[in-house]
C-alpha cells in the first residue's frame, strides 16, 4: 500500500492545487455568502458559544458570588441604564440633526421608528488580520445580512454572516469595511473606511470641505446599512497637501477592544425594503 | 504526534485565539496562536503532519473570517509543511533556533497571506511591516515558551516521582 509520508512533495502539490482551485473559484463567482463558509461559521460558532459559556460561567460565578456580590449586580444595573441613556442621547442627537430643516418628514419617521435587538459577543476574529466578532443572535431572532450594529456610543459593525443563532460581525474598523459619513458641524460628506487597526480614514472628501481636528462623525445613511446620524467618532488628525485634503483620521467612538454587548438595528432600511420590494 | 492530537492542539488554539484572548489582551490579538501551534505540530512531527495540520487549521481560520476560504489554508499549509522539513533536516531543539523558526515562519506566512490577497485584489493591507514584526516576536515567545513548558512537564512529574520514592526508602 502506499504510504503517503514517503509521497509528501505530491501529496504537498496536490493539498496547494486544492487550495488553488477553491481560491479561484470564490474569486471569480463570489456572490453572497459561500455555503462552506455558512456552514463552518455555524458549527463552529456552536463551539465559541460553549466555551464563551463556560468562561462566562466562570467569571460571573467569581465576580457575582466570590468578589464584590452585591456592588457587582448595582454596577450591571447602573451600566445598563446607562447604556440605555446613551442610546437616547443617541436619538435625541439624531433629532436635533433633523430639527436643522435639513431633513424631509418621511425620513424622520423612519429614525424614529428605529428598533434594535441586545445581542452579546461570544468570540473574537479567528486569525488578527481581520476585525470580526461572533454574536450570539442569528436568523431566528431576526437578524440578516447588512443589518447595523451599535452600542450606546456609536457605530460598530454590520452583519456578515448571520447563522441561525449567532452572526459574524465585521466591525467598521476592519480593512474591508466602510459607512456613508459625515461632519456633524460642517455637514461635509465622505466615506469612513477601516484601517485595520484602531484608527478610521475618513476618504473621499470634497476640496471645498470644512473639517478640523475634534470634528464629530456621524454615519450619513447613504449606504442602506448604517441609519443615519449614529457616531462613529471624532476627526483625531487633518492632513492637507496643498487644497486637497491629504489624510483625515478618525478615533472611532466605540473602544473596540473592549466591547463585549451590541445592538442589532432590526429596522429594515431603505436598501433593505427596496431590495425586498425588487425580489418580491 | 497522532492525528487526534494534531486536532485537538488547532482546536485549543482555536478556541483560545477565537474566545479567551479577548479576555486577556482586551481583544487586540498580537499573536496568531494558530500558526504557533502549526509550527509547533509541524517541528514535533514532520513536513505532511505540519502539512495538514496548516491545511486544517488555515481552512478553518478562513470560514471563521470574512475573507477568501483557502487564502490563509494555502499560506498555513506551505509554512507547516517547510516548517516540517526544517524540523526534520536541522536540530532545532535550542530555544534561539525555535525562535528564529517561529519568526521566519510568521514572516513567510504573513508574504504568502497578503500577498495573495493583494494579487486577488480583495484587500488592502497598507505598510503592514511593524504589525507583521510585532506578530512575528509574539509568536516566536509564545512558540518557544510552549515548547518549554511542554518539555518541563514531563521532567517535572519524573523529578516529582524520584522524590518521593526517595523519602520514602529513608
Amino acid at each position: 500500500m502506499l504510504d503517503i509520508r514517503q509521497r509528501s512533495g505530491y501529496l504537498f502539490l496536490a493539498v496547494i492545487l486544492g487550495h488553488v482551485l477553491l481560491i479561484s473559484a470564490q474569486v471569480n463567482s463570489r456572490s453572497g455568502v459561500p455555503v462552506l463558509e455558512a456552514v463552518t461559521f455555524g458549527i463552529f460558532s456552536e463551539v465559541q458559544r460553549g466555551v464563551s459559556s463556560g468562561v462566562n460561567s466562570v467569571r460571573h460565578f467569581w465576580g457575582g458570588y466570590v468578589g464584590l456580590r452585591q456592588t457587582q449586580i448595582e454596577n450591571e444595573e447602573l451600566k445598563r441604564q446607562l447604556a440605555e441613556a446613551q442610546v437616547a442621547l443617541q436619538a435625541q442627537r439624531a433629532l436635533a440633526d433633523r430639527a436643522r430643516g435639513l431633513e424631509k418628514l418621511l425620513e424622520l419617521k423612519d429614525r424614529i421608528s428605529l428598533q434594535t435587538t441586545a445581542a452579546e459577543i461570544i468570540g473574537a476574529a479567528a486569525t488578527p488580520d481581520f476585525r470580526t466578532v461572533t454574536i450570539d443572535k442569528g436568523t431566528r431572532d431576526g437578524l440578516r445580512q447588512d443589518m447595523a450594529i451599535i452600542s450606546p456610543a456609536g457605530v460598530v459593525g454590520r452583519v456578515v454572516v448571520p447563522s441561525a443563532r449567532s452572526a459574524k460581525v465585521q466591525l467598521l474598523i476592519d480593512r474591508n469595511a466602510a459607512a456613508g459619513a459625515l461632519i456633524e458641524r460642517s455637514r461635509a460628506q465622505g466615506v469612513v473606511v477601516g484601517a485595520g487597526d484602531e484608527r478610521l480614514r475618513l476618504e473621499y472628501v470634497s476640496e471645498a470641505a470644512d473639517i478640523v481636528t475634534g470634528d464629530i462623525v456621524v454615519t450619513s445613511g447613504i449606504d442602506g446599512i448604517y441609519p443615519k446620524g449614529f457616531v462613529i467618532g471624532r476627526v483625531d488628525s487633518v492632513e492637507k497637501s496643498g487644497p486637497a485634503y491629504k489624510r483625515i483620521t478618525v478615533k472611532p467612538a466605540v473602544d473596540f477592544s473592549s466591547i463585549e454587548e451590541v445592538l442589532v438595528v432590526t429596522t429594515p432600511t431603505p436598501a433593505h425594503e427596496a431590495a425586498q420590494g425588487v425580489s418580491e | 504526534m497522532r492525528a487526534a492530537g494534531v486536532i485537538l492542539a488547532v482546536a485549543v488554539a482555536l478556541a483560545i485565539q477565537t474566545t479567551l484572548a479577548r479576555f486577556l489582551v482586551r481583544g487586540t490579538v498580537a499573536v496568531d496562536l494558530v500558526l504557533v501551534a502549526v509550527v509547533y505540530v509541524a517541528l514535533r512531527s514532520g513536513p505532511v503532519t505540519g502539512m495538514l495540520a496548516g491545511t486544517f487549521a488555515g481552512l478553518i481560520q478562513d470560514a471563521l473570517t470574512t475573507g477568501v476560504i483557502g487564502i490563509g489554508g494555502l499560506a498555513k499549509t506551505i509554512v507547516g509543511f517547510l516548517a516540517g522539513i526544517i524540523g526534520t533536516q536541522f536540530i532545532v531543539a535550542q530555544p534561539l533556533p525555535r525562535f528564529v523558526v517561529f519568526f521566519g515562519a510568521t514572516v513567510l506566512h504573513a508574504v504568502i497571506f497578503m500577498g495573495l490577497y493583494v494579487l486577488t485584489n480583495q484587500r488592502d493591507f497598507g505598510t503592514p511591516y511593524a504589525a507583521v514584526l510585532g506578530q512575528s516576536v509574539g509568536n516566536a515567545v509564545v512558540g518557544v515558551v510552549a515548547f518549554q513548558v511542554v518539555e518541563f512537564l514531563p521532567g517535572a512529574m519524573e523529578r516529582r516521582r524520584a522524590r518521593s520514592g526517595s523519602r520514602l526508602r529513608r
